[in-house]
């Protein structure tokens, strides 16, 4: 019986070792594994894992092919659904969605599905060397294999229809890989010098490297006849009115994300050593300050203090490990309130992490030479569950203490940067800053769509692609009338 | 070069030279690399398609903007960037009545510049401060005369012009019975803070540009945080311009040398990488 083989383990580097480097954590399956992990999906009739994937990826489809040593089939399988399947692999929280959903999870282990979507997404360009656990393989090791007959491209009648998207992040690609695929005339405009947004300045690379596997999903994209235009600022550089007024554009999709750190407000903030989790990973990431050869400066000491639960507080935390440091979480609630992916604290356990729950940072305390020196934190207790059903943390009366530190990083979570909404006529935002949208992704601008984080508030990759594509749909069926 | 250490170069970029607005700066990357720098546009020409830097050798990286000789490009350019000046947006009426003061302080004059040339443009009285520490840094006084009413020169050693600095210098204009409305402060921020505090003695209302260290500029990182009044605001977004009057220029001069200790150990490297090429 196929479901008694139990689930194929992935191979990783070792704790130990990959805390002192920018290498990737996980090697991924290669064949073999990566075909008896596929031999374990039942197909059921009604997946429910397909239901719960935001994107609406036909899993069990890819699987079946996978199974019969079809890859490229597989691939095509997943082309229809997805242009960034690699990044999905890697970023996305499996267990909360598809795996989260599975059948054989039930009374075991579910499939590996995100892994396997990985090795699929891999295998074109890495061949063999797909799940190499031989140390890292550098990006000029792969074999070039050409991106045409991967994607899923289906016949369609070209439009001269233009089709602006603001930000080359999840959402963004998503959306334009569609209408790309539909025939129209697209643009991307990005305001930093590299396409990818948060999968660019974000995310690390070792859960997601660059070269080797972030840039050949663009190029994917690209490959579709996607135009990207970096180092254009929608709202300064040129602004939504005038690329429907003057350049033609006949829709526009704002896929622009949540940008804006949020600081706690607590004094002594701003000494020299406070960062936010954006300055400091868009330092290390975009701007590669992790390799010697970048003029890059960043900053971490012997000893750093990251202040948040979520996956960009784990990102922040395992950076400046691998830059040498002690690194605490400190966070308010418990470790089972964390909101980062299961798999990125497990990691950051691993890895040497130091978690102080139920502590909450009240003052950053500096020297005299104003930098900081420690973080003032109140000890807190889980009290009654709070509107999201997570029960919310009371500080507990006289418990400050003081944890020695030189560098405090905020992960606090972000909101959307105003820029466009500020600049452009007719769209509203509500009392967070989150652009107002119909489910179908339309705002309040006629001709002007939006998704992901910038109409939710910051959530993950794979949320934002599914408001890319639903926007796509919308964009469509509006361009199919005007 | 306008001096041996500072360089002035006009930059191809027509999207961003059609936008940009007196008091909004750009951000360069000199290669793949380099940092990103930010810069106060010096000029912009939205017929040809250009705009004008002004940068000074300080680190690696300007040392490396420095080093591109005419038709070489830069790996990026982008912008404009942060809010234009007040006087852009203000209503014509309140604008005649305003006398502007700008005072400039070394390689700050030549942002100064094309803010007194709108100025000049829109037929509001605008005289111009230039300081430097000797002649020799020195920079825009030729062009600047062609767009302000009247240009005091002065320098720290007295070898051009008026013997003192700008803070002197402002006196002595006042003293003369030189009526000004408002001034405007660009230069290093320690000359920022005392000739706002200079202004304020005067009872004239400041405005400042800071030249925070900013990654990407466009409001995400918040390496640009200031204390203005008391409140934690981005120069990036909300800036570059602020009441001077407000500013916590100590923190701000603070902030500014954050990775001072990481900087010259890259300004070693450098230094041994491009010997080692030669």
């Amino acid at each position: 019986m196929a479901n008694k083989i139990p689930r194929v383990p992935v191979r990783e580097q070792d704790p130990k070792v990959r805390a002192t480097n920018f290498d990737e954590v996980c090697y991924g399956y290669n064949k073999e594994e990566a075909l008896l992990e596929a031999s374990r999906c039942l197909n059921c009739k009604n997946p429910r894992c397909m239901t719960a994937c935001p994107v609406g990826l036909q899993i069990p489809r890819f699987i079946a092919e996978l199974a019969q040593g079809n890859i490229a089939g597989a691939a095509a399988v997943i082309a229809e659904d997805s242009s960034l399947p690699a990044v999905c692999g890697r970023v996305c929280p499996q267990e909360t969605q598809c795996e989260g959903s599975c059948v054989l999870g039930v009374k075991g282990e579910p499939v590996a599905i995100g892994k396997l979507e990985r090795f699929v997404a891999d295998y074109p360009r890495m061949g063999d060397a797909t799940g190499s656990a031989s140390g890292p393989v550098r990006d000029s090791e792969y074999p070039a294999i050409p991106l045409e007959g991967v994607q899923g491209v289906k016949g369609s009648v070209r439009t001269n229809k233009r089709v602006a998207i603001v930000g080359s992040g999840p959402a963004g690609l998503a959306c334009a890989s569609d209408l790309a695929k539909w025939g129209y005339d697209v643009t991307i405009f990005e305001a930093l010098h590299k396409a990818g947004g948060v999968l660019e300045y974000g995310i690390p690379e070792f859960r997601l490297p660059k070269d080797k596997v972030l840039k050949h999903e663009i190029e994917a994209v690209r490959a579709l006849g996607v135009k990207i235009e970096t180092n254009v600022i929608i709202g300064r550089t040129v602004t939504i009115d005038s690329l429907m007024d003057q350049e033609g554009f006949k829709a526009v999709f704002i896929g622009t994300g949540a940008g804006l750190p949020k600081f706690m407000g607590i004094p002594g903030e701003n000494y020299n050593g406070v960062f936010s989790a954006n300055e400091f990973l868009t330092r290390n990431n975009l701007m590669k300050a992790w390799r010697e050869d970048y003029l890059t400066p960043i900053h971490a000491g012997k000893k750093v203090c990251v202040v948040g639960g979520g996956n960009v507080a784990m990102d922040a935390a395992r950076t400046a490990l691998r830059l040498g440091a002690e690194v605490h979480i400190v966070y308010r609630r418990t470790e089972a309130e964390l909101p980062a992916r299961k798999e990125e604290v497990h990691h950051a356990i691993e890895e040497g992490i130091i978690f102080d729950m139920l502590t909450n940072p009240v003052e950053v305390i500096g020297d005299e030479r104003g930098w900081v020196k420690a973080l003032k934190c109140v000890k807190m207790e889980l009290g009654e569950p709070d509107e999201s059903g997570r029960r919310s943390p009371v500080p507990v009366e006289g418990s400050e203490f003081e944890i020695p530190t030189e560098t405090v990083i905020m992960a606090l979570g972000t909101s959307p940067n105003p820029l466009i909404s500020k600049t452009t006529k007719g769209l509203e935002v509500n009392r967070r800053g989150c652009l107002v949208a119909t489910e179908e992704g339309a705002t309040t601008r006629p001709g002007v769509f939006a998704g992901g984080d910038a109409v939710t508030g910051a959530a993950t990759v794979i949320l934002a692609m599914g408001a890319g594509r639903t926007a796509a749909k919308a964009i469509d069926a509006y361009l199919k009338q005007n | 070069m306008l001096t041996p250490a500072i360089c002035r170069m006009k930059v191809e970029a027509p999207r961003l030279a059609a936008a940009a607005q007196p008091g909004q700066f750009l951000i360069v990357r000199a290669d793949e690399k380099g940092e990103r720098i930010p810069l106060t546009i010096s000029d912009f020409d939205a017929k040809r398609g250009t705009v004008t830097i002004v940068t000074q050798k300080i680190g690696a990286s300007s040392t490396d903007i420095i080093a591109f000789e005419p038709g070489e490009a830069f790996a990026d350019v982008v912008g404009p960037l942060g809010l234009p000046s007040e006087f852009v947006t203000m209503a014509p009426e309140e604008l005649k009545k305003q006398r502007y003061i700008l005072i400039a302080g070394g390689v700050g004059t030549a942002p100064v510049y094309p803010q007194a040339k709108w100025l000049k443009e829109h037929g509001v009285p605008v005289d111009v401060i230039i300081g430097a520490k000797t002649k020799d840094l020195l920079i825009y006084v030729e062009e600047m005369r062609a767009v302000c009413d009247n240009l005091f020169i002065c320098t720290d050693d007295g070898s051009e012009g008026f013997h003192g600095m700008g803070t002197n210098m402002l006196e002595h204009v006042v003293s003369e019975g030189h009526q000004y409305t408002q001034a405007v402060i660009i230069g290093p921020m320690i000359m920022m803070k005392f000739t706002t505090l200079t202004c304020k003695k005067l009872g004239i209302p400041a405005i400042v540009s800071l030249n925070t260290l900013m990654v990407d500029g466009t409001g995400m990182c918040g390496a640009c945080r200031v204390s203005v009044g008391g409140k934690t605001r981005f120069a990036c977004v909300e800036g570059p311009e602020f009441d001077g009057y407000q500013v916590d220029f100590d923190e701000a001069m603070r902030r500014q040398g954050q990775y001072k200790a990481e900087e010259a150990e890259a300004n070693e490297k450098h230094v041994c990488k491009i010997g080692r090429g030669k």
